[in-house]
C-alpha cells in the first residue's frame, strides 16, 4: 500500500520531467509539503531520451544526476511513479486530487541486478528508444532510470516468464499480486508540468515519413547517436542499416504552418544544429549535414552556437521549405524545392532525412482531469479562473530546458504563495 | 503606355504592394508571405516560370512594378492547387496569379502571343456569345489558333480522337450551327457588361 499523508497545504506536482522535478524541489526546497506524480516508471520525461543537451553539450545525466541529489536531500518530497490524475475537485487551497497508480510488479527491494531481464524472454517495442528497438518484459527503462527499480510488462503478468522472473529474483522483490491502486490526495495548490509530446510527423504529407523508412523525426535521431541507444550509437539506415553520412535536416516540419502546428516551437533550430554537432563530432570530414529552414530561430546567446555550426565547412543551410520528398531506387530520399536565395531550384539526394518536428501538448484536450483555460494549441494559459493550478514548464508553451525550467521555478513560486496564505 | 496603366501609376506612386492589394483577387492574402519557397517548390511547371509565385511576391513588396506586370510568369498557372494546399500561411497563391494575369490584362500589358492568354481569350469570346462554351467551335478555334495551315494539319492529327468523342456523344456536330445557350442571352451579355463597369469603376477607386 502505498501511504501519503496530503493536507490543504501540500502542493501536487503532476508530471516529473526537468519541469516538474525543478518546480517541486524548488517548492519542497523552501519547506513545503510537496508530491511529484509521474506517470512513466522513472523521472526525467523527455531530456533524459536526448543524447546530449544544447547550449553546453553535457550528457542528460549530469543535470538529472544533480537533481537526484537535491531529491535524496529533501524530507519534504515524496515521488510516486506510474501514477496518473484521474480527477480533480475543489478550488484553491482545497483541492482534492484522485490519483491512479498503475502496478509496478517490483518493490523498492529491487537492487536493479537484472537477473529477472536475463530469464524473461518476450520482447516489446521500447518506447524509451521511440520504438526503434525491443526491450524484455523485465526491464529497467533507461540507463540511469530514477528510481532504479526494473519493471514487469503487465503483458507477461499471468504467464511462466512471471513466474520465471520471480524465481530469479534473489531479493523478492517481485510482487506479482500487485495491483492497481487509488488515492485521494488533499492539495491546496497543483503544478501541472505534464510536458510535450512530438508533433505527429505522418501529417506531414509531402514528406512521406509514414511511406519512406529513411525519413525520421529529430527525437529518433537523438535515439540512433545515443550510445546507449538502439543502435549502439550508430547512425544506421532504418532501410538497410547501412552508416548516414549525407544527413538533411528539415526545419518547421509541421511548425509555423496552418496545417498544422501553428506555433514555432523555439527550441527545433537549436535542436538541429546541435544535432549537425554530433554527426561532425562522429564522422568528422567523412559525414556532411544540410539544413533547410526559412529562418534559423537561435534565440539571444544560442547565435555564438550557430555561428560555430556556420563555419564548419560540412554543414551547408539552404534557404527552403522543402516542397516534398521522393524515394530513389536506393530508398534515398530525394528533396525537391526552391532555394529562394537565388531562386534556384533544386532536387538533393541524401541519405537520411530528419524532420525537425516541433512540440505539442503532452496531455490532449480532452484529456484534462480539471477544466483550465488553454490556447488553441491546447498549452495552458496563465489565467486567474485556473485558481490555484499552474501551468509549469512545456504545458504552457514550446520551451527548451532553460526556458522551461525557468518557467517551473515561476509556477512553484506562485505554488508556494498560495500554500503561504493558507497557513497563515 | 495606356492610359489607365498611367492612372495607376500615378494613384499608387510606387507602393505597388498596396495596388495589388486594391486590384488583384486576394491580393491581401500575399501579406503573409514568409517567403518559405514552399509554393515555388510545389508548382509542377515551376521550371517554366521566369518567376516562381514567392519570387513574385517579393518583387511586388520591392516595388518591382516593371518586372512583375511585363512577366508571363503567372500564365503558367494550371490551378493544380499543390501550392495553397501547402502553404504554411494561407496564402491563396493559385488565385492571386490569376488575378495578377488578369491585372495585367485590364491594364493593357498582357504579354503577346502567349499560349495560355491566347487560349483564355478565345474561351471567353466563345463563352460570352451564348453563356454557355461550345466546345466543338472553341476546340476548332483552337486548332486555327496559330493560322489556318497549322489548323488543318492539327484537325487531321486528332482526327480519330473527334471520331471517338462523337461516337461516345461527348461531341455534337451540330453545335457547328448556333449550339446550345443560356435562356436569355441578352440578360446574361447585359450582366457581363455590368461586370465589366463594375470592375472598371473599383479599379478607377470610383466605387463607394
Ligand atoms: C529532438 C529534440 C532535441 C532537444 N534538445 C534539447 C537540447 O539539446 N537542449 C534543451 O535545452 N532542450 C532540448 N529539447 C527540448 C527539451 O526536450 C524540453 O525543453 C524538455 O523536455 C521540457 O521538459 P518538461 O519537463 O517540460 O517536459 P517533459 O520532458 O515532456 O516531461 C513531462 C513529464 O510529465 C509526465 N507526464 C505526462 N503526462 C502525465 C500525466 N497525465 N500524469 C503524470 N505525469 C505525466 C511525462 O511522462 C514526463 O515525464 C529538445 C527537444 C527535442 C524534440
Amino acid at each position: 500500500m502505498v501511504d501519503v499523508v496530503a493536507t490543504n497545504e501540500t502542493i501536487i506536482v503532476v508530471g516529473g520531467g526537468i519541469s516538474g522535478m525543478t518546480a517541486a524541489l524548488e517548492a519542497a526546497e523552501v519547506g513545503k509539503q510537496v508530491i511529484l506524480l509521474e506517470k512513466r516508471p522513472y523521472l526525467g520525461g523527455r531530456v533524459s531520451q536526448l543524447y546530449k543537451y544544447f547550449p553546453k553539450m553535457c550528457h542528460p545525466v549530469c543535470g538529472q544526476e544533480i537533481n537526484q541529489r537535491r531529491i535524496k536531500g529533501n524530507n519534504n518530497l515524496t515521488i510516486l511513479t506510474m501514477a496518473e490524475v484521474t480527477e480533480i475537485t475543489g478550488d484553491t487551497g482545497d483541492y482534492t486530487v484522485n490519483v491512479k497508480i498503475s502496478p509496478r510488479y517490483v518493490t523498492s527491494d529491487c537492487t536493479a541486478c537484472g537477473e529477472c531481464e536475463k530469464v524473461v524472454e518476450t520482447e516489446f517495442d521500447d518506447e524509451f528508444n521511440y520504438n526503434l528497438g525491443k526491450r524484455k518484459g523485465a526491464y529497467i527503462p533507461n540507463k540511469m532510470a530514477f528510481p532504479q527499480t526494473y519493471v514487469i510488462d503487465p503483458a507477461i503478468i499471468g504467464t511462466d516468464e512471471a513466474d520465471k522472473a520471480k524465481e530469479a529474483c534473489k531479493y523478492g522483490a517481485i510482487d506479482l499480486d500487485m495491483g492497481e491502486e487509488t488515492l485521494e490526495l488533499k492539495a491546496g495548490s497543483i503544478i501541472w508540468s505534464t510536458g510535450w509530446k512530438p508533433y505527429d510527423a505522418n501529417k506531414i504529407q509531402p514528406y512521406g515519413y509514414d511511406r519512406f523508412e529513411n525519413v525520421i523525426t529529430n527525437v529518433e535521431f537523438e535515439r540512433l547517436m545515443d550510445p546507449h541507444g538502439p543502435t549502439g550509437g550508430k547512425l544506421l539506415r532504418p532501410s538497410d542499416g547501412a552508416e548516414a553520412k549525407n544527413i538533411a535536416f528539415i526545419q518547421c516540419a509541421g511548425s509555423r504552418d496552418i496545417n498544422h502546428l501553428k506555433h514555432c516551437s523555439r527550441f527545433c533550430c537549436m535542436a538541429s544544429l546541435k544535432q549537425t554537432r554530433y554527426v561532425a563530432e562522429k564522422y568528422g570530414d567523412d559525414a556532411k549535414s544540410t539544413i533547410y529552414y526559412i529562418d534559423i530561430r537561435s534565440i539571444d546567446r544560442f547565435e555564438n552556437f550557430y555561428n560555430d555550426v556556420k563555419s564548419n565547412e560540412n554543414v551547408e543551410f539552404i534557404k527552403s521549405k522543402v516542397a516534398s520528398i521522393e524515394q530513389d531506387e536506393n530508398k534515398n530520399p530525394v528533396l525537391r524545392g526552391v532555394n529562394t536565395e537565388g531562386a534556384v531550384r533544386y532536387a538533393n539526394t541524401h541519405d537520411l532525412v530528419v524532420l525537425a518536428v516541433g512540440m505539442e501538448p503532452s496531455v490532449d484536450v480532452s484529456e484534462f482531469p480539471v477544466k483550465l483555460v488553454l490556447n488553441e494549441e491546447g498549452f495552458i494559459q496563465n489565467d486567474e479562473a485556473n485558481g490555484g493550478i499552474f501551468a509549469g514548464g512545456t504545458s504552457a508553451d514550446a520551451y527548451d530546458v532553460n526556458r522551461a525550467v525557468q518557467h517551473a521555478t515561476a509556477a512553484a513560486l506562485r505554488a508556494v504563495q498560495v500554500v503561504n496564505n493558507i497557513s497563515k | 503606355m495606356s492610359d489607365l496603366n498611367q492612372k495607376m501609376v500615378e494613384k499608387y506612386k510606387g507602393n505597388f504592394l498596396q495596388e495589388v492589394i486594391n486590384n488583384v483577387e486576394e491580393g491581401e492574402t500575399m501579406k503573409m508571405c514568409m517567403q518559405c519557397g514552399v509554393c515555388s517548390g510545389s508548382c509542377p511547371l515551376g521550371p517554366h516560370w521566369e518567376y516562381p509565385p514567392q519570387h513574385i511576391f517579393m518583387l511586388i513588396r520591392a516595388g518591382k512594378r516593371d518586372e512583375v506586370l511585363n512577366t508571363d510568369s503567372f500564365w503558367n498557372c494550371t490551378s493544380c492547387y499543390n501550392c495553397i494546399a501547402r502553404c504554411p500561411r494561407g496564402v491563396q497563391i493559385t488565385h492571386v496569379m490569376h488575378g495578377l494575369a488578369r491585372y495585367q490584362k485590364v491594364l493593357g500589358l498582357a504579354p503577346k502571343n502567349q499560349p495560355t492568354e491566347k487560349f483564355s481569350q478565345l474561351f471567353w469570346d466563345n463563352l460570352v456569345q451564348k453563356g454557355r462554351v461550345n466546345e466543338l467551335k472553341l476546340g476548332l478555334s483552337l486548332y486555327f489558333m496559330n493560322g489556318f495551315g497549322e489548323g488543318i494539319k492539327t484537325a487531321l492529327k486528332n482526327q480519330k480522337l473527334g471520331m471517338a468523342m462523337m461516337k461516345a456523344k461527348r461531341m455534337n456536330p451540330a453545335e457547328m450551327f448556333g449550339g446550345h445557350g443560356v435562356k436569355d442571352p441578352a440578360g446574361f451579355q447585359k450582366m457581363v457588361k455590368k461586370a465589366h463597369e463594375l470592375e472598371a469603376a473599383r479599379i478607377a477607386g470610383e466605387e463607394s
